[in-house]
């Protein structure tokens, strides 16, 4: 090679800087990704029903759990103070639904130990759930399996929260003797007095899922009770023990001992709890759990790569551009000077690929940047809620897509390289990046299984860069495509669209050294 | 002077045979009208094979889930309409046109017809073959007429409209797609800028915006609207009626073509 790489690097920055369409374009893209985040009218709360009014929004919020994410915090809470270290045990004989059917799969009835009655407050709790067993979870995010899996389903069944300084461990128990520890959680800053006692709670599910809705069926997503009874109560605290079922035991510092109820996250019709001859009977409604916009029920709240929905006006920019940028040197013949000034072919995509990629992702960065809190803040005047996330996931959403537009503009050099037909080139591109994502995650058309599938092999599979809601497995929602939720990782996905545009690279290379310019 | 004797007519059809002309000596031609029909009619039967109907009932359209390869085939239609003039621009060939035919608009009209022409045959092959593999395979996945679907038969009044007006859409977007790029000339934006229309704008419908402002932006997005044509099922709950629905991506089409126009009026070639 008689050149080095920096001339050549340096004659395709100075073609690609003297086009005015091309720059142009790449400014075209970064305005294209913000100005449709401004067109966003969503209002929380609103609806519309065919050929009726639509209904403005009310606004909608979220509590936030102690990890900063937002949670669903709803449950019915018998409490009652437990001061410095202590524990609190019961025998759950039974956990149904309203009718005394088998419950809600994630309906929980067990035992809680929470800094106080206000949602959000850090928690951790042992419990019985309608259809995954014994399970101890703690902090809305944290779930652990219990022990006893085999008769994890059986009542009764003992469960016990021990507090030592901000470790609250879980036990569970067959016959009150015999303990298995579950778990120990660390509520890091647990004061000195927390509330401790037995709650009820069960999540809407969809009218499929068998559950009993006791609010209309119109709806769709019915709210559903759960009731769970306990015998054998006792809280103790600093070694002293009182047996506050029978309202006689004086528990920790000398409180009455009795039990007061609480609504968390406001009372429903339908909850609140019993008291008699020893059996302690809650009920409740909603969950304990992080926040999930897929789930029914739960909070709307927005995710926020919803201010990047404009990515796919910049992205068809990029992806003229970047098959202009070279299908123009085919049209204009200047391939021909350019391969007569530096003889390696390999070289000249090569510097097309970098020239290309820097301004495309320095053009997206630009957008996307400007995109997200300009999204965020017309979004949250319109009354909605966005779902907090991290410093590290807001990089990750901002540098992602500027990664994905930058590597699809990529593609387009390769492929504009292998077809030399500008307009081939860009169907094919659009036909691979976009499409796919059409037809998963917007028509509804196919089967979740093909709509997966087409978002893993695809290029399309580079949109997960820009999924920020996780998916928990404690919570039953529909992680599908269409609701956000993409198959592959956020890397990963990014990792399938580069892999389609390194393969493109090394055939459009293979190509050029094969064919007359 | 001879062109004085030229009448009208004559004008009309010798500019439509020299547009025919052109488009039939182009290999490509035959590829892509080929490929129209194939990737119509292949996705399409993809789509009757992945759909299931259970007796409870699943929301599905039999009409659209046997049209389903229009989303596909549409995007060779822009192609074919795009390079017919494009290929022009690219070549030079554009001066020795206009040239030989002075009168801009009628060679854009000629070539309007001669594309629309081309691509009604590629289109009716296209949904014929779609409505063919529905009718074989969707009875089998659920979409009987016991559970309340259309007999799936050409003299049902709905599924006729579906399947003739899915050809008349795919005429309307290759007019669309000739209009932009007589606008725009370069052959990669103006695919570009056909395919955004498409498909972006219902994706940018679907996430951004108040229901009501999704359905608007359905009603006038010329994909969404356009596709209202092929629903043959209730059809009450459908943002635009099927005709109101093909008559808005006529008004985009035509709005194509005007703009196209008149850029090849006032420009230089």
């Amino acid at each position: 090679m008689t050149a080095g790489f920096w001339p050549v690097l340096h004659a395709e920055w100075t073609k690609f800087r003297t086009v005015r369409g091309w720059v142009v374009g790449m400014v075209l893209a970064a305005l294209l990704t913000v100005g449709i985040a401004l067109l966003d009218h969503s209002s929380c709360g609103g609806q519309v029903t065919p050929g009726g009014p639509v209904i403005a929004g009310v606004g909608c919020r979220a509590p936030i759990g102690p990890g900063g994410e937002a949670v669903t915090d709803s449950f019915y809470f018998v409490h009652h103070p437990l001061v410095g270290d202590g524990s609190v045990t019961a025998r759950l004989t039974s956990l149904a639904s309203l009718s005394g059917q088998t419950a809600q799969p994630w309906a929980k009835g067990g035992l809680i130990i929470k800094v106080s009655t206000r949602p959000g407050s850090a928690y951790a709790a042992v419990m019985l759930t309608g259809g995954h067993g014994v399970r101890m979870q703690y902090d809305y995010t944290a779930d652990i399996d219990g022990n006893v899996v085999a008769g994890a389903h059986a009542v009764p069944h003992w469960l016990r929260l021990t507090r030592a300084g901000d470790a609250i461990t879980g036990y569970e128990s067959a016959d009150g003797t015999q303990w298995t520890k579950i778990g120990t959680a660390v509520l890091a800053g647990l004061p000195p007095t927390v509330q401790a006692g037995m709650f009820a709670a069960s999540p809407a599910g969809s009218e499929r899922a068998g559950s009993q809705s006791i609010f209309g069926s119109s709806a769709g997503d019915g709210m559903t009770l759960a009731t769970a009874s306990f015998t054998d109560v006792s809280l103790r605290s600093g070694g002293r023990t009182g047996t506050a079922a029978t309202g006689t035991g004086a528990p920790g510092t000398g409180a009455p001992g009795k039990w007061s109820g609480a609504a968390v996250g406001g009372l429903t019709p339908g909850e609140g709890f019993r008291q008699a001859r020893g059996t302690v009977t809650v009920t409740g409604t909603g969950d304990i759990a992080p926040d999930v916009p897929a789930a029914p029920g739960t909070a709307a709240g927005t995710p926020a790569e919803q201010t990047l929905e404009g990515t796919f006006g910049g992205l068809i920019a990029v992806i003229i551009v970047g098959v202009m940028f070279m299908t123009a040197e085919y049209r204009r013949s200047l391939l021909r000077v350019t391969f007569s000034a530096t003889p390696g072919r390999g070289t000249v995509l090569a510097a097309k690929a970098v020239v290309i990629a820097s301004a495309t992702f320095v053009a997206g960065l630009a957008g996307a940047a400007v995109a997200m809190p300009a999204g965020e803040a017309l979004l949250r005047s319109q009354g909605n809620f966005i779902l907090p996330i991290g410093l590290l996931t807001q990089v990750r959403l901002v540098t992602g897509t500027a990664a994905l537009l930058a590597v699809a503009a990529v593609l387009g050099v390769a492929l504009g390289a292998i077809l030399r037909h500008g307009a081939a080139a860009v169907t094919v591109i659009v036909l691979t990046v976009v499409l796919p994502y059409f037809f998963a995650a917007q028509l509804a058309l196919l089967p979740v299984g093909a709509a997966d599938w087409l978002l893993r092999v695809t290029p399309a599979a580079a949109f997960a860069v820009q999924q920020t809601t996780p998916q928990y497995p404690q919570v039953a929602a529909s992680y599908t495509p269409v609701n956000g939720y993409f198959p592959l990782a956020p890397l990963a996905g990014l990792a399938v669209l580069c892999g389609y545009a390194a393969g493109a690279l090394i055939l459009a290379v293979i190509l050029l050294r094969r064919r007359d310019a | 002077m001879s062109t004085g004797r030229l009448t009208t007519g004559c004008l009309i059809t010798g500019v439509l045979h020299a547009e025919w002309t052109k488009l039939r000596t182009v290999s490509a031609t035959r590829w892509l009208l080929f490929g129209v029909a194939w990737l119509t009619a292949a996705a399409g039967a993809l789509a009757d094979v992945a759909a299931r109907c259970p007796v409870s009932g699943c929301g599905l359209d039999p009409g659209r889930v046997s049209l389903t390869g229009t989303y596909l085939g549409q995007a060779v239609v822009a192609i074919f309409a795009v390079v017919a003039i494009g290929g022009e621009y690219s070549s030079g060939m554009i001066r020795t046109t206009l040239a030989a035919v002075p009168r801009r608009a009628a060679v854009l009209a000629a070539k309007a017809a001669t594309v629309g022409a081309a691509v009604l045959l590629a289109g009716a092959a296209a949904v014929l073959a779609s409505w063919l593999a529905g009718r074989l395979i969707l009875p089998g996945r659920g979409f009987t007429a016991a559970d309340g679907y259309a007999s799936l038969s050409l003299t049902d009044g709905a599924m006729l409209r579906a399947v003739a007006g899915t050809a008349l859409y795919l005429v309307l977007v290759a007019l669309l797609s000739l209009g932009i790029a007589t606008a725009v000339r370069e052959p990669a934006a103006a695919i570009g800028i056909v395919l955004a229309l498409l498909y972006v704008v219902p994706i940018i419908g679907a996430v951004v915006g108040s229901p009501g402002w999704h359905r608007h932006l359905e009603q006038v997005a010329p994909m969404t609207a356009g596709l209202a044509i092929q629903d043959t099922t209730n059809l009450g709950a459908a943002p635009i009626g099927p005709w109101a629905g093909i008559g808005v991506l006529a008004g985009w089409a035509g709005a194509g073509l005007l703009a196209g126009a008149i850029a090849l009026i006032r420009r230089d070639a």
